[in-house]
This record gives structure tokens, sequence and C-alpha cells, in this order.
């Protein structure tokens, strides 16, 4: 199993910003704990990425790899959606 | 600070100038410079070229850079879609004048997991603005938003905000919305755009289509209310303001030659008034055309400019029937004096064929301006709108002090009236060109019916077409009534004979009286010697006695 190389996507210092982000690496730790890579960039100190990256929603965040490209907007609350959009439901059990 | 902006009320809204042909003109000035403007229509009305337009002609024209925000087609699509219309857009992004953002939403790859805003829309569309300085932004079509993301209230917040943003980001801006059933947006975005709303509407009319635009709203200023039929073309999108323009014209009192002598002289002979309305009229082939084609000879003769429409030939079809009655165009097509506009009447519905005729004349700017025939138009569409169409045609040429000549096809019970679709009063001069049949035999009889402002000839001529063009007989009326073709030529051959008789029969009498006189002449000289010596011996008193014999 490869590498999860995920970017957090987040603009300013907000509430939703820092929700997001202490969700996504909870769960990083829980399920990904020494196989991800975890980058938070602030859409207002780097603008060009947003169009290299197809921003548009903030947060969001994207699963570089593994592919395919997958794209999760919001603040992460909903834990059981992005377990699921990142495919890590079972993780660690075995199961798929 | 203050001054200026008392300055720009008394002025009015200021306007950023969209550089498109005519939109600037109905919305006098252009969009409302620092608003953001709704352009809503269905699919494949021309919302996308009419913002890319927008953004052009500033960049181009107006050194107002551009930032275009696509949420349907990629940067290359729009490039390429652009380019066939002569928009070099990469230059254009090459020099820094326009930025082309493409949003991909693709919503297999987007999950939503708790709440979120668009920060990402606004991140991008302000640093591509600071990027250029962007004075212009055009964002098609941000309703694409509702198709990749479910939360709508958050996506309404959202965009409401946007439009926020952009008006205090001071930038001149067009946003797009597809039309949905009733609403001119899909999912109501004029309810947060309220400065100035323009729909876009393709049409279809009996299988024929029209683009259509009409400013719904423009808040803070006049604008032109009606419904402009617009051209999506090799140059891109042109609005034609069609208007009634009144009765304003200078008439002029010049006289324009027709090319035929005799139909001259039948108006006076001088022809035609310049700038006035002729319209011949007859059944098929009684030979409109060949007038037409007359006229527009002695015209190009002059060096004047004549513009032909044709719905029903094509122009070099036109041009071989022309050359058969001994008129050649063709010199006249090739040194730029004429040019033949040919297309099916059923091309385009009948507001766009207006608009076609005045930019082709706004373009060529002729003296002359033929229709062959008029009636096409009335195809399929309603008397009413052929008659407000051609009102309208005759106004602008008037106007623009151009002589205009229709022919228009009667049907055939109909001799008396002109045309179906033509109405008299609008006409200046109406020639009637009309059958006659008589034993047998149909010939042309050709009258002028009517002509404003000259003493007119109220005679019917015969009207015959020769290999060298169009001859004006006069027509013999008699008991029989009219005679033309046969019948002239028996009555002809019949005066000449008459007259042949008469002739011999006078120079008979002459003749005669002639032998008479030399008879007499020769009897009195014969006579004179033997008076003469019998004169002289008589005798005075036989004088005398002769008046009482003669009692």
């Amino acid at each position: 199993m490869g590498k999860y190389v995920l970017r957090l996507y987040i603009a300013g210092m907000t509430f939703r910003s820092v929700n997001a982000t202490r969700n996504i690496k909870k769960l990083c730790e829980e399920y990904l704990a020494g196989n991800y890579d975890l980058e938070v960039v602030d859409l207002y100190l780097k603008p060009a990425l947003a169009k290299t990256d197809q921003i548009f929603a903030a947060p969001t965040l994207i699963r570089k790899t593994p592919l395919p490209l997958r794209r999760i907007t919001g603040d992460l609350s909903d834990r059981k959606k992005v377990l699921f959009a990142l495919e890590l439901k079972g993780m660690g059990e075995g199961e798929v | 600070m203050k001054g200026k902006q008392r300055k720009s009320f008394l002025k009015g809204l200021p306007k950023s100038p969209t550089g498109i042909q005519g939109l600037d003109e109905i919305t006098k000035g252009g969009l409302p410079k620092g608003r953001t403007t709704l352009v809503c229509g269905r699919a494949g009305c021309g919302k996308t070229m009419l913002g890319m337009q927008f953004l052009v002609r500033g960049a181009a024209e107006f050194d107002e850079p551009g930032v275009f925000m696509a949420f349907e087609e990629t940067e290359r699509e729009l490039t390429q879609n652009v380019t066939l219309l002569g928009f070099d857009l990469d230059d254009l992004v090459k020099h820094k004048k326009i930025v082309l953002d493409y949003v991909r939403i693709e919503r297999n790859e987007i999950e939503e997991a708790g709440e979120y805003d668009l920060e990402g829309i606004f991140v991008r569309l302000n640093s591509a603005i600071d990027s250029i300085h962007a004075k212009r932004v055009v964002v098609d079509t941000i309703e694409s938003l509702f198709s990749g993301l479910s939360n709508e209230s958050i996506l309404r917040a959202e965009i409401r905000r946007l439009f926020r943003w952009l008006k205090d980001k001071g930038v001149t801006s067009i946003v797009t919305g597809e039309s949905g059933d009733g609403t001119l947006t899909r999912h109501s975005l004029e309810e947060y755009v309220s400065d100035c709303v323009i729909l876009l509407d393709h049409r279809i009319d009996w299988q024929m289509a029209t683009r259509r635009l009409r400013i719904i709203k423009y808040r803070g200023s006049s604008h032109g209310t009606n419904e402009y039929p617009f051209l999506i073309d090799e140059k891109g999108v042109s609005v034609l303001p069609i208007t009634s323009l009144g009765l304003k014209h200078v008439a002029s009192t010049g006289r324009i030659s027709s090319g035929i002598t005799a139909l001259d002289d039948m108006l006076e002979g001088k022809g035609y008034c310049r700038g006035s309305t002729v319209l011949i009229s007859g059944t098929a082939g009684t030979g409109k055309t060949s007038v037409a084609a007359h006229f527009t000879d002695a015209t190009c003769k002059r060096g004047e400019r004549v513009l032909y429409f044709c719905f029903e030939e094509s122009p070099t079809q036109i041009l071989r029937n022309i050359r058969s009655i001994g008129i050649n165009l063709e010199p006249w097509m090739k040194n730029g004096l004429l040019r033949i506009n040919a297309t099916r009447p059923t091309l385009y519905g009948l507001e766009m064929h207006l608009a076609i005729a005045h930019k082709v004349i706004e373009e060529f700017k002729p003296h002359v301006v033929v229709v062959d025939p008029i009636d096409s138009f009335a195809i399929g569409t309603s008397d009413l709108e052929v008659r407000s169409m051609l009102i309208r045609l005759v106004d602008f040429l008037k106007m623009k002090n151009i002589t205009a000549f229709f022919t228009s096809l009667t049907s055939n019970g109909n001799l008396q009236e002109p045309t179906d679709v033509v109405i008299p009063s609008l006409i200046d001069t109406w020639i009637l060109v009309r059958d006659i049949e008589i034993s047998g035999e149909r010939n042309r009889g050709i009258y002028v019916l009517k002509s404003r402002g000259m003493a007119n000839s109220n005679q019917v001529r015969e009207f015959i077409l020769t290999s060298h063009g169009v001859e004006l007989r006069k027509t013999y009326v008699g008991p029989g009534g009219v005679l033309t073709g046969s019948a002239r030529l028996a009555q002809e051959a019949a005066e000449t004979a008459q007259a042949l008789i008469r002739k011999e029969e006078i120079e008979k009498k002459q003749r005669e009286l002639e032998r008479k006189r030399r008879a007499l002449e020769t009897q009195i000289s014969d006579m004179e010697p033997p008076l003469n010596p019998k004169r002289l011996k008589l005798p005075s008193s036989f004088r005398s006695i002769r008046p009482e014999s003669d009692r």
C-alpha cells in the first residue's frame, strides 16, 4: 500500500480552518500513523496553488496519492464521510 | 474625492463600453461601471461569446484588462472557440491583458464532509485580478457549482457574497446564468444581481432561428427596451438596434435615371427621385428584374454603388440572365461598384434579414439598393411583421438618402392590387407591369401608377424585352382596347398600308389633275391663234348691243 499524500487547503485561521486541521490530523494519526504526508496550505498565502490544484471551496482536503484523486470539502467533521472518501474504512483490520 | 463624486453623479451612471456593436447604443454607453451585469439565456444562445467579447474588446480597445473565470470550458477550449471568431486570446494572455481561469468541478471527485465556503474561488479571482490590475471580470457560468456541490444554502450565501465582493472590488463584471423554465436563471441569480440584467434568446419561428437580446433592467439608466436581434458571425457578436427611425429624413430633389430612356420620359424625362422608394410590381415573368438591371447598369455607369439583394437566384444566374437582354453587369462587380447579396429567404428570420441588410448597407454604403423580390420575406411570416419590417427598411434607406428599388410579384388574379406585402403609401414611385392577353397572345404593358412629386405620364406603353434591353413602345388604344404584340404589329402594318394607299391615291389624283391641266392648256393653246384675228375684226357697235341680248 502506497503512502498517503494529503494536502489540506484552508483560507485563513478561521474557526472552520482550525477545526478541519484538527480533524484531519487526528484522523491521520489514528488510521495512517507513519504512512502519511499531510501539508496544510493557507490559500491566502499561496493563491497560485488554488488554480493549480483546482480549489474552489475551503477548507478542501485533497488526496494526491493513492490515485484516484479525491477532494473532500468542508471542515471534515463528518468522520464517516471522510473515511469513506479516503477509502480508509476498516484499514488495518484487513477489510476492504 | 467629493468633487469627483458629484461630477459623476451629474453625468449619470458611469459606464463601461462593451465595444460590441449596437450594445453600447442600446445601453447608452455600456454596462454599469464597477457593477455586475447578469447575462442570462438558454444553452447556446451566446452568453459566453458576449462575455468573452466584452473582455477582449475591453483589453484591446479600452485598456481595461480582464479576467475570465470559466466553469464549463477549459482555457484551451475557450481559446480555440474564440479564435474562430477572430480574437487572438493567446496573445492577450501573453501580454497580461487577459487571465483565463478554468474552475473544474467534477461531481464524482468531490465529497462533502462538513461546513465549507467558496473562498477558493474568491482567492483565485482576487489573485487573477491583482496580477494584471483587471478592470473587467466575466464569470461563466457560476451555476455549474450547483451541479457539483449539494449544499444549496451554502452556495446561495456564497454567490451572494461573491457579487457583493465583485462590486467592492470595483470591477465591471458579467455573470452568466442559464435560463430555467419560467425563470431568468435556473437558480434565481437575478435575485442577487440588481444593477443590470440582459436576456439573450435564441428563438425559432417558422423553423427559422433568430437571436435576440433584451435589457430587462438597468438600474439608474435609461435603455432601449425592445428585443433586438443580434448576430454571431466571424467578427463576433453584434447587436442590431433597429427601431423605427421616424420621418426626419430630408427629401432630395435630385433625379436619377431609370436606365430606360422611354421610362424616364414617362417620368418627366428625368427618371426617379433620388432617395425615393421605387416599386415595380407585376405577375411572374413580366420583366421586373430586367427593369432593375437597367437601373443598376445606369447607376454603375455614373460611378455610383449598387447593392443588389436577391432571394431567388444566385449572383451568377442573375448575371447570366441579365446578359441575355444585353446588359453586362460583370465589370461593375469586378470594380466594386456592384455587390450582389444572394441569400435564401428561409435562411434567417425576418428580423435577421433586416439586421443583415442594415449591416451590409452600413458597410458598403450604396447609392442604390435593389431588393428582388421583396415578397420573399413574406414566406411563413405574418403580414404585419413583414410590413413593419418594410417600413423600417424604407425609413432606414430614406434616412441615408439611398434610392430603393423593390420588385414585387403580384398574384395572378389580383392585378390592380400591388402585392400582398407592400403598403402602397410607402412607395413613392410605383410602376406596374401587367400582362395584356389579346387574341391568344400574352404581352406586357407598363405604366406608372403613381409617382410622387412629378407629373408622370398616364400612358400604357408596351414593354418589350429585346437582346439589347428593354424597349417601350407606344400602344394602340382603339375601340378594340389596347393593342399589343402582333395585334399592334397588324395595326402598324394596316396603318402603313393605308398610308401607302392614301399616298398612291393622292399621287393618282395629282397625276390626274396634272393631266387635266395639260389637256386644258393644249386646248387653250389650240384655240388661241384663230381667236386673235377674229377679235381684232369685231366692230365696236356689236359690243354695245350685247348686254341687251343677255337680258
